[in-house]
């Protein structure tokens, strides 16, 4: 173990090529609790200089699978590893992988800065890069003395992703990091992730909210009652091949489309959902001569319909751990 | 090493404009040594923590004003000073090593500290270690409220006698060390603040009532009751079977808790 972490360090190479390809590589990984089964047999990779949206409900295993990911628990089955590595055999994690995994998990007693600078001092990161990351995430002057007691989980938020972010790593992990921002603070936060990943780094959040990720995720993987229903680009998800089609004289409309052999739903306020291509639809509209107020791809329809099913199962499966 | 001097950090990536995201490179994971001085800055970094150590300071010149009003004159010696101050420090100093490694789980920073060093076990020594050098200045601070003491009590008609036997010192350094280890164990073991806390005020006592109750229980009480084994280490006389009798009454109550809570702590779900 000790030569191939040494091998590891000399030959790692620096864009990520390789078996690196993978920052971070889940595999097959479960959780039971009792009969309970938490995390089922979920499998995905992130790549550098993308963020992954890692979306569910609450419940649906997103926290357990981040903390497998991160070694705070051990699966039942499967493994994790990040930067090729199961976190557990990282000589320094918090200067590779910054972790956000609750932004409550700090001492209530503790101030802002005194929090960094125990975590700073952990990873022999300087005193100044304290200041640094917090000026960044915009905890300055009174809150950064003040204990996290005194914190709005907004607060502790941004004090979380300082704390993610002080060993300067290549990789973050954060569990619902935008909770309890002000929408300016998620906008901010928005900007810093997609920065983060555009210059190489690679960014793994989760979400119950899918318009939360859905404006700086590049790959989703969805997560319902453990397992995963859908991973992919983001594109390739939301678009489907949903078209939303509205026209003055609804019911002409229904009938070309009918016509054309095109199945179609109500959508909301009058329009249509139809599942094929918006060059088909139009197509079936001008062969029928009716005109159109408004033909467009239905976006994030079907991942929201299932997304929106997701929620309205794992309502009683959701258990305490 | 030549690949780590190509992606030193002013070598810009061929991901990006700038270094961004630090390119690949070697991290040593901290030291024992720095560990330890993490641990111990936790024990006072906290509004928790710090008013425990005040208070524990604040016990011993309590005690020592006592003394100074209503003990007789003869009996006010830098001695006796010194052994009295051990009392409330050795009640309070177990509470901060049930704190040290309790507030861990109840404040979660379990998540953190444990994502920052993976290695629990390499947590949990550094916390022993912080907490032996804590107890160790404990009697420094019982030194110099005994010197405070006897200056005073030479001032206002007292004894004042400075004699003190080395061996009374290295007594109450074995005594807090093991205090405070004690504490660290029940902590351990039960990962929970005040489960921890009123276990380990309240199992040796009941020991102790049950042991003088109980006519068969006197014999292994003797060798088992903390109260009773850690007594003579308030004098610098203790004998061999002394030592004995301490040590193994230390086993069940400090040496067994640690093991077994470090096992609990390396299982632990941190969540």
């Amino acid at each position: 173990m000790v030569d191939r972490a040494a091998t590891a360090g000399r030959c790692r190479p620096p864009g990520g090529a390789g078996s690196l390809e993978h920052m971070i590589s889940v595999e097959h990984l479960t959780k039971r609790y009792g009969r309970h089964t938490a995390v089922d047999d979920v499998s995905f990779h992130c790549e550098p200089g993308t963020v992954t949206g890692f979306l569910g409900p609450n419940g649906a295993g997103k926290s357990t699978t981040m903390r497998m990911i991160c070694g705070l628990t051990p699966p039942s089955v499967g493994a994790a590893t990040v930067l090729g590595r199961p976190y557990r055999q990282l000589p320094n994690p918090g200067r590779e992988v910054g972790v956000l995994l609750d932004a409550s998990a700090q001492h209530a007693g503790r101030t802002g800065r005194e929090a960094l600078t125990v975590a700073a001092a952990t990873m022999g990161v300087g005193r100044r890069e304290v200041a640094v990351k917090l000026e960044q995430v915009g905890l300055t002057g009174t809150a950064a003395k003040r204990r996290v007691r005194a914190y709005s989980l907004g607060m502790r938020q941004r004090l979380g992703l300082a704390h993610a972010l002080l060993g300067d790593p290549r990789v973050l992990i954060l569990d619902e990091p935008a909770n309890g921002l002000d929408p300016e603070g998620i906008f901010w936060m928005r900007g810093l992730l997609r920065d983060f990943a555009d210059r190489g780094g690679t960014v793994l959040l989760s979400s119950h909210l899918l318009r939360e990720v859905e404006a700086v995720a590049d790959r989703l993987v969805v997560i319902g009652g453990g397992r995963i229903v859908a991973q992919g680009g983001k594109d390739e998800l939301l678009a489907g091949d949903r078209t939303l089609v509205r026209a003055r004289d609804a019911a002409a409309l229904r009938r070309a489309l009918a016509a054309a052999g095109l199945a179609a739903s109500d959508g909301t306020d009058g329009s249509l959902l139809v599942p094929a291509t918006a060059e088909t639809v139009g197509q079936a509209a001008a062969d029928a001569g009716v005109p159109l107020s408004e033909l467009r791809p239905a976006e994030g329809g079907g991942l929201e319909q299932l997304f929106l099913s997701l929620t309205t199962n794992s309502i009683p499966q959701e258990a305490a751990r | 090493m030549t690949s780590t001097t190509a992606s030193a950090p002013g070598n810009p990536t061929p991901a990006g404009p700038d270094a961004g995201p630090r390119p690949a490179r070697a991290f040593a994971g901290p030291s024992l040594l720095r560990l330890t001085g993490v641990e111990l800055r936790k024990l006072a970094d906290t509004r928790a923590g710090f008013w425990l150590l005040v208070t524990i300071a604040l016990g011993t010149a309590v005690l020592a004003a006592v003394q100074l009003i209503w003990a007789p004159d003869a009996e006010q010696t830098f001695g006796s000073f010194f052994t009295a101050s051990l009392l409330p420090v050795g009640l309070l100093l177990p509470v901060l090593g049930i704190l040290s490694i309790t507030a861990e789980w109840s404040q979660r920073t379990a998540l953190t500290t444990f994502a920052l060093v993976p290695r629990r076990e390499r947590v949990i020594v550094a916390k022993l270690a912080a907490l032996v050098l804590a107890a160790a200045a404990s009697t420094l601070t019982s030194l110099a409220t005994a010197a405070a003491g006897t200056a005073i009590a030479g001032a206002t008609g007292g004894a004042g006698t400075w004699r003190i036997e080395g061996a009374l010192i290295l007594h109450a350094t074995v005594l807090q060390v093991t205090n405070v280890l004690m504490g660290a164990g029940f902590g351990l073991l039960l990962l929970n603040t005040p489960l921890a806390i009123v276990s380990y005020l309240l199992l040796p006592t009941l020991w102790s009532v049950l042991g003088e109750m109980i006519r068969p229980l006197r014999g292994p009480a003797g060798w088992l009751d903390t109260g009773r084994t850690m007594e003579p280490l308030f004098t610098p006389d203790v004998t061999g079977e002394q030592w004995a009798r301490l040590g193994v009454s230390l086993l069940v109550w400090m040496v067994l808790p640690l093991v077994a809570g470090l096992v609990r702590t390396m299982r632990r779900e941190a969540a």
